[in-house]
């Protein structure tokens, strides 16, 4: 937990994101990581061993129950046609997107 | 308070009461529709200066507007919001209206939906004036992080009003709207309130359905009020909280009458005062603000127990992975396909993904996302993401113990008043310590009110966080009346 992260790593995890850095933004947001995570190193002090992971507070003792799930009922979705006009590209019934196959 | 406010700032203005407004509606004294002009106007006069209101929605609002004249001049039965002009947070969607989450990703997207929380609004007879300004998919605590600007606190207006949900809370501090709709991750509703002398609710999670977020954390992410008393403020709770079917994590439990509840004296409470919340970084002053409206409780015929939790310090990097990991994960949705904003030059998918990502996205939303992501790659996941949700169960059951022994815990909210507009914006790790007294709650879902307690000598809004244990929404709103009615006599 106390490994530094490097350009290398900052590059990596960038393109997991699709996210593309300029150089510049590059070695700020390594900077930043860095001294976030040597913050985040401090949860090293606490032994959690054998403690579950608590993804969901809803299974907390009174916390309001878990999820409630309605019936699996068909029911009108959003009107097509609203949806496909707030799209960049589309020819009405389908998102439109850049090649994705080169023939 | 109110004095104190208007010494500093030209923009401060109390609206009347949400009880007082509805009686004048329901009477034919005050029309609906000359309200929603009123405000409108009021929104047209300051907001140049203060940013609070990115778009307005006059035709949906003068319409609701009519609806409500028609009803009260034929005597039918009226909503408890009816005619009461709200703003809505940019990240909650209203159909039609521009969502932008504050970013520009989202620029130009008109979603075709209503959040829930809105259509509960209106159902209740509010008049939905338009949204609100707040930090880039509601990631901050200054709204400088707001691709449209920052707003700027109408107390003090060379200062933050706090964030994420900054225009929200301003937009009540200056009478802009009668109340409003905020969210809170880790502090987004409690700490604006406080930097701007209102009341803000931070409900337990699934008291508010979520349908029609925008998502950042989905386990954090919750939806609550913003209003210039604690009553009116149980109320538009009331109005919102319930089970939708549009949201599995929304709670079944029934919704009490926390508007009545309200006004149930605090006496006999017993209050939790914890010392970690009362250390080092504590401004002098707000600490002094926080003990003297402790010693009101007192007064009020509260019991003060000192209480410990040790867990707290771990709470900053425990909330920030957690969020992030999250929101790493809720933003991918954001790839310029089906909404908003498309980068023009892109041969590729690959190529059209990153650069609409990449010009999209503001600084602050990257450094989330990057950080999330590498907490949750291969590798990293156990030693970040899992040993943080394992923190997390012991901060949660860390109140649960606390809540066994008293009805409330009072904090300060912030450790420090309303900084100036640019001080913080260049470390964003000491931006994020300044939410250590917020993202406890947060983590552990348990609920809370920022509520008014006074000011610093230069006239600085302090607020008082109160947390109550899970659904105990009626006990935090007791205690943060009592806090209030304490500052009234003043």
């Amino acid at each position: 937990m106390t490994a530094r992260v490097t350009v290398e790593d900052v590059e990596r995890v960038a393109e997991l994101a699709n996210l593309e850095l300029t150089p510049e933004e590059s070695v700020t947001m390594l900077h930043d990581l860095n001294a976030i995570l040597d913050h985040v190193a401090h949860l090293n002090e606490l032994d959690t061993t054998g403690v579950a992971p608590l993804a969901q507070v809803g299974e907390l003792s009174g916390a309001g129950g878990v999820s409630v799930l309605r019936q699996d009922k068909r029911r009108p979705s959003l009107d097509r046609g609203l949806v496909m006009q707030q799209a960049p590209e589309t020819d009405q019934a389908f998102f439109k997107v850049p090649k994705v196959i080169e023939r | 308070m109110q004095s104190d406010a208007t010494t500093t700032g030209s923009f401060v203005e109390r609206p009347k009461t949400l009880a007082d407004l509805h009686a004048e509606i329901a009477s034919g004294q005050t029309k609906s529709a000359d309200l929603a002009a009123e405000y409108f106007q009021r929104i047209e006069q300051k907001n140049p200066r203060l940013n609070v209101y990115l778009s307005l929605t006059k035709e949906r609002a003068l319409a609701q507007a009519a609806r409500v004249d028609a009803a009260a001049a034929k005597g039918d039965p009226l909503g408890p919001l009816a005619g009461i002009p709200v703003g809505i947070k940019d990240v909650l969607v209203m159909k039609g209206a521009p969502a932008t989450a504050g970013s520009k990703i989202l620029k130009g997207y008109q979603p075709p939906y209503d959040a829930t929380a809105v259509s509960r609004l209106e159902a209740a007879g509010a008049v939905l004036l338009g949204k609100l300004n707040c930090d880039e998919f509601a990631m901050g605590s200054s709204n400088e992080n707001s691709a449209y600007g920052p707003v700027r606190n109408p107390v003090a207006p060379d200062r933050v009003p706090g964030g994420s949900s900054g225009g929200s809370a301003a937009a009540v501090a200056a009478n802009m709207a009668v109340a409003t709709l905020g969210t809170d991750t880790g502090g987004s509703i409690r700490q604006p309130a406080s930097f701007c002398g209102v009341v803000g609710v931070l409900p337990t999670y699934g008291r508010v359905s979520r349908y029609g977020l925008i998502a950042f954390a989905s386990s954090l992410d919750r939806i609550g009020p913003f209003a210039a008393n604690v009553r009116d403020a149980a109320t538009l709770l009331g109005a919102i909280a319930g089970h939708d079917p549009s949201d599995a994590t929304s709670s079944p439990a029934p919704v009490p009458d926390y508007a009545a509840e309200s006004d149930k004296p605090a006496e006999g409470l017993r209050i939790g005062v914890p010392a970690e919340y009362f250390g080092e970084g504590l401004d002098p002053e707000v600490r002094a603000a926080i003990e003297s409206g402790i010693d009101s409780l007192r007064a009020a015929g509260c019991t003060i127990q000192p209480i410990s939790l040790p867990t707290t310090k771990y709470a900053i990097p425990t909330y920030y992975l957690v969020a992030t990991a999250e929101a790493s994960a809720n933003l991918a949705r954001f790839d310029g396909v089906r909404y908003g904003y498309r980068s023009p030059s892109s041969a590729t998918l690959s190529d059209m993904y990153r650069h609409s990502r990449d010009e999209g996205f503001g600084a602050e939303v990257k450094r989330r996302i990057l950080l999330g992501t590498y907490a949750l790659s291969a590798g990293y996941y156990d030693a970040y993401y899992l040993k943080a949700q394992q923190v997390r169960r012991l901060l949660a059951e860390e109140f649960l113990r606390a809540f066994a022994a008293v009805d409330a815990i009072v904090t300060p909210t912030s450790p420090i008043p309303p900084f100036k507009l640019g001080e913080k914006t260049g470390d964003p790790l000491a931006m994020y310590l300044a939410d250590i007294y917020t993202v406890t709650a947060s983590l552990a879902g348990i609920c809370g009110v920022s509520v008014p307690c006074g000011a610093t000598k230069a006239g600085l809004p302090v607020g008082m966080q109160v947390l109550a244990s899970h659904l105990q929404e009626s006990t935090a709103f007791r205690v943060a009346r009592a806090v209030e009615a304490a500052q009234e006599r003043r």
